[in-house]
């Protein structure tokens, strides 16, 4: 089925993939965030009709657009890059993965490039109830569109309700509803919109911090603070409980990227969840549970992942090499069941040329049988399986402790804010500053979580990264690559330097308001 | 009541929605049109303010436009989507560098600290406004002319030309639709400024510019239309699924599907008459003529080459390999499911048309650009 596997074009392609989405979701979690921050602050000036509630709305809706106009930027190549760089890939599950795209387009990109429209250009052309409405359906539009593409992503986590037509040679839909509310699915989009709503209420506290530490826009910053922080408590309480739903569901479909996320390799019952640690060895070869300085919570790991103090959570080495007693396959039998569906299909397809309807039957009961772990059967090294524990590890144990941070940060700040102690708490406004961009890193490193962590598979268990590449060259994604990097590097740039230029020149001045 | 069509009817049906949104598309880089005057229309500075954000409320419809089409084509013909876009690389990225090129633009073109400055981001959106749709055109074009690719047992393709499509660039009937939808885009910027900018100058000059753009128009248009209609097409037999040359073919699909030659003929007229009113008759309501005719002639384009047993996406370098609506689409299940989304689309239009209306109810001139808050 494929010909030859080329290492250094899958390498490329998949170094493309995570620049480019890194880049888009820079961007992605303020817009989520901040158009309902925005949409709440509009309906309190509709509500009481005072007018300063009217500039602080626009103060952050310009802020907004500045981001919103990369984020768009940086999405379009998503979109296509699937046919692009992963068009084996694209024909193997587009019949499946193309909907949610396809839907995404149709009800949630159109919704919010019209009524964005209206809340940037329409605060005289439309009534004041319109524009409201408006604004509450971008921030609608933003989120429906986090829902679909994350259902398009849970389903390669966790590939529901398909089958796979030999025929076509792809996988095919058998059921639009179990794709689309896979419990995996509905947990990955609140986790991921809520953790959104929270990066962008640490950016409206950082702005409105620097402010007032200037001494300026005293009103705007302190309602935004309150608003920002109301909603970026509720955010975060709901971000640690879907993430423990998360890692519930790694353990259940994806045992690999729960033990690399723990750095386990020798599973145990009542295994313990590490609060922090360090590995080691930091090369990927390792093979036993070298973590010194660990702080562990006992028992934890097996509650988090099954719920019960005492179940038995396989490690990286049972994984690899089976473990008997707890009925869990070895990596080189499912490779070996794999490379037999493979050959069935393949002998399928002749029988089918020479119309032997009856070799077709047994060759297709054969694939059937293998069908589970056809993925397996391109991979060679048992170890192949296992993600990266570095990163997975450490960019797990990043994201939650963070987690656990910017909950007390925002009860802390709401606390201050509501006995009115916060102007002059000079030491918080500034962590307060210095704490935003940790917002991004605890975003970012969920998606190292969840996309290293899924690794060797582009589809979990049956189709591995490294076939579902294009027939291109390397070389021509090597230069790709570059032109991505300096594109998207120089408009970062510029985008920063006008969001602070606006941010310092305040709701008031500012390009040609 | 999708589960009771064939599978035929779908792919026929999703071919439809797939023509309707090329279609679309192509009226709405009016857009892209307009880009391409911002040097040569305003003598001021205040005028260039008026045509930038005459179209700047505007662009976010191609754009999005452009990616649900490509979302479209994901879903119900995945095998184009992997084929086309995995082979002819280079085109379609050149194609998505120039639109990444133009979402920024507006917004921080006359930001203060824009870092690249105003002149960069105005390139920009030339370059948009010229290259991106002529490899537009030239893309679409290789419906009609064919690529060079084969498709293997396990439907995974293979590009089989150094360029990965940058070669369609160079085939003339190609260049013919490239720069035939460029001055088409051209012609519709005008009439768009014409219909929505309230100011006496940019109107005479814009009518000023108009007969230039749509001579040139009709040259290259017309070239290309003679030529894919004079050519062999790639048809292919309904029972044995196999792919041939058939002379005249493209020509036969328009007579063979009178409805179809009914579309192109009056899309044409009402293109026609859009500038002919605007040139004649002072009328500044042509874009709306010229706009249903574009789509309308659009919209048949993409009928002669997916109807009547066409193989839309023809391989020149493997006749067989060559894509038809029969073996590129997704199942029946998909389809079907995906039938039912399609049924929001007119709600979708109708949201559009009316927050459309309500916002260019007052025609843009200096003294709306005065009170407005945010200004590209
Ligand atoms: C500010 C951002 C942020 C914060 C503070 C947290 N997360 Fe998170 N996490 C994300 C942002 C994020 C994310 C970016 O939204 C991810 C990436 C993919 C996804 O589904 O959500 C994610 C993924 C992700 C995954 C992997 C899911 C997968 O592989 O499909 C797990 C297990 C957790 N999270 C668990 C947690 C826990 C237990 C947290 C404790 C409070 C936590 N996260 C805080
Ligand atoms: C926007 C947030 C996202 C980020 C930051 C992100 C990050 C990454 C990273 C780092 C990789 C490389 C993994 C590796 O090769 O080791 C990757 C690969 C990939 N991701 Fe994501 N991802 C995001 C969202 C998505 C979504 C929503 C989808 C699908 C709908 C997706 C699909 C893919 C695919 C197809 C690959 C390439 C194949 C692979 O390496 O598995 N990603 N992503
Ligand atoms: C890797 C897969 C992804 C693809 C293919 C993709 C595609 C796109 C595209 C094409 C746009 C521009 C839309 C327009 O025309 O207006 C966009 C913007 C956006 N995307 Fe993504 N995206 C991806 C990942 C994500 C993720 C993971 C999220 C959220 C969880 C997200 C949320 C958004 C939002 C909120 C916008 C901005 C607003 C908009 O235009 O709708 N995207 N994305």
């Amino acid at each position: 089925m494929i010909e030859n596997i080329d290492i250094s074009l899958v390498d490329w392609s998949r170094a493309q993939f995570a620049l480019t989405a890194m880049y888009h979701w820079l961007f992605v979690p303020l817009t989520l965030g901040l158009t309902f921050i925005i949409a709440i602050m509009e309906t309190i000036y509709v509500r009481t009709g005072d007018e300063e509630w009217k500039h602080i709305t626009k103060f952050w809706m310009k802020l907004f657009g500045i981001n919103f106009a990369i984020g768009v930027a940086t999405g379009i190549i998503l979109e296509f890059e699937f046919g692009t760089n992963w068009s084996n890939y694209s024909w193997y599950v587009g019949d499946i993965f193309g909907a949610p795209l396809a839907i995404e387009g149709i009800m949630a990109f159109f919704l919010e490039s019209t009524f964005i429209a209206v809340m940037f250009f329409g605060w005289n052309r439309v009534s004041k109830k319109f524009h409201l409405l408006s604004s509450w359906l971008v921030a609608f539009g933003a989120s429906l569109s986090a829902l679909w593409i994350l259902v398009a992503n849970s389903w390669m986590q966790y590939p529901a309700g398909m089958h796979f037509n030999p025929d076509t040679a792809r996988s095919e839909m058998l059921d639009f509803w179990q794709v689309l509310l896979s419990p995996v699915a509905a947990n990955k989009f609140l986790h991921t919109i809520f953790s959104s709503y929270m990066v962008a209420s640490m950016f409206v506290i950082a702005v409105s911090g620097w402010y007032l530490l200037k001494h300026r826009e005293k009103l705007l910053s302190m309602r935004s603070i309150v608003i920002a922080t109301t909603f970026g408590l509720i955010a975060s309480l709901f971000t640690a409980y879907t993430g423990d739903g998360s890692a519930y569901q790694v353990a259940q479909i994806q045992p690999a990227k729960l033990a690399a996320m723990e750095g386990l390799y020798n599973g145990k019952n009542g295994a313990g969840l590490i609060v922090f640690g360090i590995l080691n060895n930091n090369d990927n070869d390792r093979d036993e549970d070298d973590i010194t300085m660990k702080i562990e919570i006992p028992k934890m790991l097996s509650i988090l992942g099954y719920r019960n103090a005492d179940a038995f959570v396989p490690g990286i080495n049972d994984l690899v090499n089976g473990n008997k007693e707890h009925q869990i396959v070895s990596a080189t039998e499912k490779i070996n069941q794999g490379k037999i569906a493979i050959d069935a299909l393949a002998k399928y397809k002749e029988a089918k040329k020479l119309n032997n309807q009856q070799a077709q039957d047994s060759l297709q009961k054969v694939f059937e049988e293998n069908y589970k772990y056809i993925g397996y059967g391109y991979l060679n090294d048992p170890k192949s399986i296992i993600p990266n524990v570095p990163m997975t590890f450490y960019s797990f144990h990043i994201m939650v402790a963070l987690g656990f941070y910017f909950i007390f940060f925002f009860m802390l700040v709401l606390y201050l804010a509501i006995k009115q102690k916060f102007e002059n708490k000079k030491l918080i406004l500034r962590l307060g500053i210095l704490s935003f961009p940790l917002a991004f890193v605890a975003s970012m490193a969920g998606w190292i979580v969840a996309e290293v962590g899924r690794q060797p598979w582009a589809i979990q268990d049956l189709l591995p990264t490294i076939v579902a590449t294009s027939n291109i060259d390397a070389s021509a994604v090597m230069l790709t690559f570059a032109l991505f990097a300096v594109l998207f590097t120089v408009l970062l740039i510029a985008e920063i330097k006008i969001m602070i230029s606006q941010i310092k020149s305040g709701p008031k001045g500012g390009s040609h308001v | 009541m999708f589960e009771t069509m064939s599978l035929l009817h779908l792919q026929q049906y999703w071919w439809i929605l797939v023509s309707i949104l090329g279609a679309l598309l192509v009226f709405l880089m009016f857009v892209q049109g307009g880009q391409t005057f911002l040097y040569t229309l305003p003598q001021t500075l205040e005028e260039k303010k008026l045509l930038v954000n005459s179209i700047g409320h505007k662009w976010e419809f191609t754009f999005t436009t452009l990616v649900t089409f490509g979302g479209a084509m994901f879903a119900a013909f995945p095998l184009f989507y992997a084929t086309s876009f995995g082979g002819a690389y280079w085109v379609w990225l050149i194609i998505l560098f120039c639109f990444i090129i133009q979402a920024v633009s507006y917004e921080y073109r006359s930001k203060p600290k824009n870092f690249l400055g105003t002149k960069t981001f105005d390139f920009f959106l030339f370059l948009n406004g010229s290259l991106g749709v002529i490899l537009i055109g030239a893309a679409v074009s290789t419906f009609f002319t064919g690529s060079q690719f084969t498709v293997n047992a396990y439907n995974l393709s293979k590009w089989q030309h150094s360029l990965r499509g940058l070669e369609a660039a160079f085939n003339l009937t190609n260049l013919g639709l490239g720069l035939g939808v460029f001055f088409l885009a051209r012609i519709l910027g005008l009439l768009y400024f014409i219909n929505n900018i309230s100011n006496e100058n940019i109107y005479q000059r814009a009518k000023a510019k108009l007969l230039p753009n749509v001579i040139a128009f009709l040259v290259f248009f017309l070239f290309f239309l003679i030529s894919i209609l004079l050519k062999e097409g790639f048809a292919y037999n309904p029972q044995t699924k196999l792919v041939s040359m058939e002379a005249y073919k493209y020509l036969h699909n328009l007579l063979e599907m009178p409805l179809v030659l009914g579309l192109f003929l009056i899309g044409v007229v009402l293109v026609l008459s859009g500038i002919i009113i605007t040139l004649f008759k002072s009328s500044k309501k042509g874009i709306w003529f010229s706009g249903l005719g574009t789509i309308l002639t659009v919209f048949s384009l993409f009928l002669i080459a997916g109807f009547n047993n066409t193989a839309y996406y023809p391989s020149v370098y493997d006749l067989q390999s060559s894509l038809t609506i029969e073996n590129s689409s997704s199942s029946k299940y998909t389809l079907t499911a995906m039938s039912y989304v399609s049924l929001l689309i007119p709600f979708v239009i109708a949201y559009i048309y009316y927050v459309w209306k309500a916002m260019d109810k007052k025609k843009l001139d200096m003294d709306e650009l005065s009170k407005e808050d945010n200004l590209y």
